[in-house]
């Protein structure tokens, strides 16, 4: 479904990114490791178009989105909950849950239920303002402001950071309970290992801003992570 | 008693004429941190257009329709402006958001050009507006204290003005969209908003707001093409001294900035009472550098 291919990119003159390749597969959970500072941010944000892709392709459902803007990538259905939540502060909780809707194909007028459904604590700090909440109820709402459009694929940037270890587990059974669906694929950065375990399909280790290392849960062996995620 | 009342009523008048100046500056400079020197010469566009009608109205309609013609110049004020503030923003401004020196530059350069072009199209001297009949005389409230119509239809088209801003920004999905651009540019084009199209309306609504004020200053006296920079100051002012990105800071800052005047001015001279306006702005920003209404929450960490 979508397709990283022979990806360049990165800050201004720095290149981050270089000839990153790679395949999401509609309903999959794919994970992207690798230690601090390898580029999983740059890619998840050159997915996402906030990044200018310096040469490579990103296609997705067929069409070639790498000169496309942010706006357009999201209204073809791709979901982001970047690092740091970025919740709108100023906007309240239900405000920012609205703003999801702006992606949708077809004009809704309401939050759909499934998307709230996953995050029962959210209706009664409707009226709160987003800035106001604490780190794991913003990760909550920035998650189901991501669902609200029913998206096809959900890039999920570093969710369990800095958050409780309860709603890491909220969070990982959500993240479960759309894999289960079936509807929506996820692209997902993290750092613990015990959690991408829990809930992917196939990886990808990012070192120095290349692939390197790709494949399924039985392949990623201790031998694996010995060499490239400790530290 | 009289004196009272009439002080406080100058105070209030000022203090809405002030306010729909800022109004459309609360939206270009405060939300969008464009540091717009041509606001002014949106007001002069706006007060030309109601001119334009007006003259529309007495040479081609019959004269029995010639009062009506105020009511109609402010939307078609509010539309000239809106315009050029889209070609404006298309053309110029958006090659220069987020910088703040050459955005200040380049808008004054606009400003002196659309002032001459004030001059080529309407001649130098002043024009004046004929208010309609309804708005001559004034409400006598007691012996020696009659508030002018004039006064008083500005004070509810602030109103009245202010009201629907409230509802498009704080109700609107459109508000909502451009609250959601100006906070958090990034993630709002993540989420599937064009920035271009909410930036380029914002911009424009700032600037038909202009026109609605410019509009409202034909009924006070006579317009001409330098009719802006006599009130961009202010306008600067009156946002500045509420706190940037705040329309309630807005209006406070009205309020304070045309009640202090007032009274200044009535103890003192006009010249003495402006510089000592002056002064007390000087002093609170020393105090609170972020205006009347500053935004405090964690969220800004």
């Amino acid at each position: 479904m979508l397709a990283v291919q022979q990806l360049e990119s990165g800050y201004g003159e720095s290149i981050i990114l270089r000839e990153v390749s790679m395949q999401i597969k509609p309903g999959q959970v794919v994970c992207l490791l690798g230690r601090n500072g390898v580029g999983k941010t740059t890619l998840m944000r050159s997915i996402m178009g906030l990044l200018r892709a310096r040469n490579g392709k990103v296609v997705y459902k067929n069409a070639d989105l790498t000169k496309a803007a942010p706006a357009r990538r999201a209204r073809s259905g791709i979901g982001y909950v970047p690092q740091g939540r970025e919740i709108f502060a100023q906007l309240t909780v239900y405000e920012n849950l609205l703003l999801g809707l702006e992606a949708s194909t077809t004009p809704m007028a309401v939050i759909p239920d499934e998307a709230i459904a996953k995050f029962p604590v959210l209706p009664s700090m409707y009226n709160r303002r987003g800035g106001d909440l604490s780190g794991g109820q913003q990760q909550q709402l920035a998650f189901a402001r991501a669902l609200a459009s029913n998206p096809d694929l959900l890039l999920l940037d570093e969710p369990c950071e800095g958050i409780q270890p309860s709603i890491v587990e909220d969070i990982r059974e959500v993240i479960r309970s759309i894999k289960q669906d079936g509807k929506t694929a996820i692209l997902l950065a993290e750092q613990s290992l015990d959690f991408v375990k829990s809930v992917g399909d196939y990886f990808y280790i990012l070192e120095k801003g290349v692939v390197a290392w790709e494949g399924g849960l039985d392949a990623l062996s201790d031998d694996v992570i010995r060499s490239y995620l400790t530290v | 008693m009289e004196i009272t009342i009439i002080q406080l009523f100058n105070g209030l008048s000022v203090s809405s004429i002030l306010l729909l100046i800022a109004l459309g500056l609360a939206i270009t400079f405060g939300l969008m941190n464009v540091i717009n020197m041509a606001h002014g010469e949106l007001i002069m566009i706006g007060a030309y257009s109601t001119y334009l009608t007006q003259t529309i109205f007495s040479s081609y309609l019959p004269s029995s329709m010639f009062n009506a013609y105020f009511i109609l110049a402010i939307p078609i004020s509010f539309m000239i402006a809106f315009a050029f503030g889209l070609l404006l923003e298309g053309t110029l401004i958006r090659f220069l958001y987020g910088r703040p020196l050459d955005s200040l530059l380049a808008t004054w350069g606009i400003a002196l050009m659309l002032q001459q072009l004030a001059r080529t199209i309407f001649g130098a001297p002043n024009v004046a507006v004929k208010s309609p009949a309804w708005l001559d005389g004034g409400l006598k409230l007691m012996d020696g204290v009659v508030l002018p119509y004039k006064r008083l239809f500005i004070i509810g088209l602030v109103a009245l003005t202010l009201i629907i801003m409230f509802f498009y920004i704080y109700r609107s999905n459109a508000g909502r969209r451009m609250r959601a651009v100006m906070q958090n540019r990034d993630m709002a084009a993540c989420l599937g908003i064009s920035t271009r199209r909410v930036d380029a309306m914002t911009f424009a609504i700032g600037s038909g707001i202009a026109g609605i004020a410019g509009c409202a200053l034909t009924l006070i006296g006579p317009i001409g093409p330098a009719l802006g920079t006599y009130y961009i100051v202010d306008a600067f002012m009156v946002v500045v001294l509420g706190g940037v990105g705040k329309l309630i800071g807005t209006i406070f800052g009205a309020l304070g900035i045309g009640l202090t005047n007032t009274m200044f001015e009535y103890w003192t001279t006009a010249s003495l009472g402006k510089v000592l306006v002056f002064l007390c702005i000087v002093a609170f920003l020393q105090w609170r550098p972020k205006g009347l209404v500053a935004m405090k929450t964690r969220a800004l960490d």
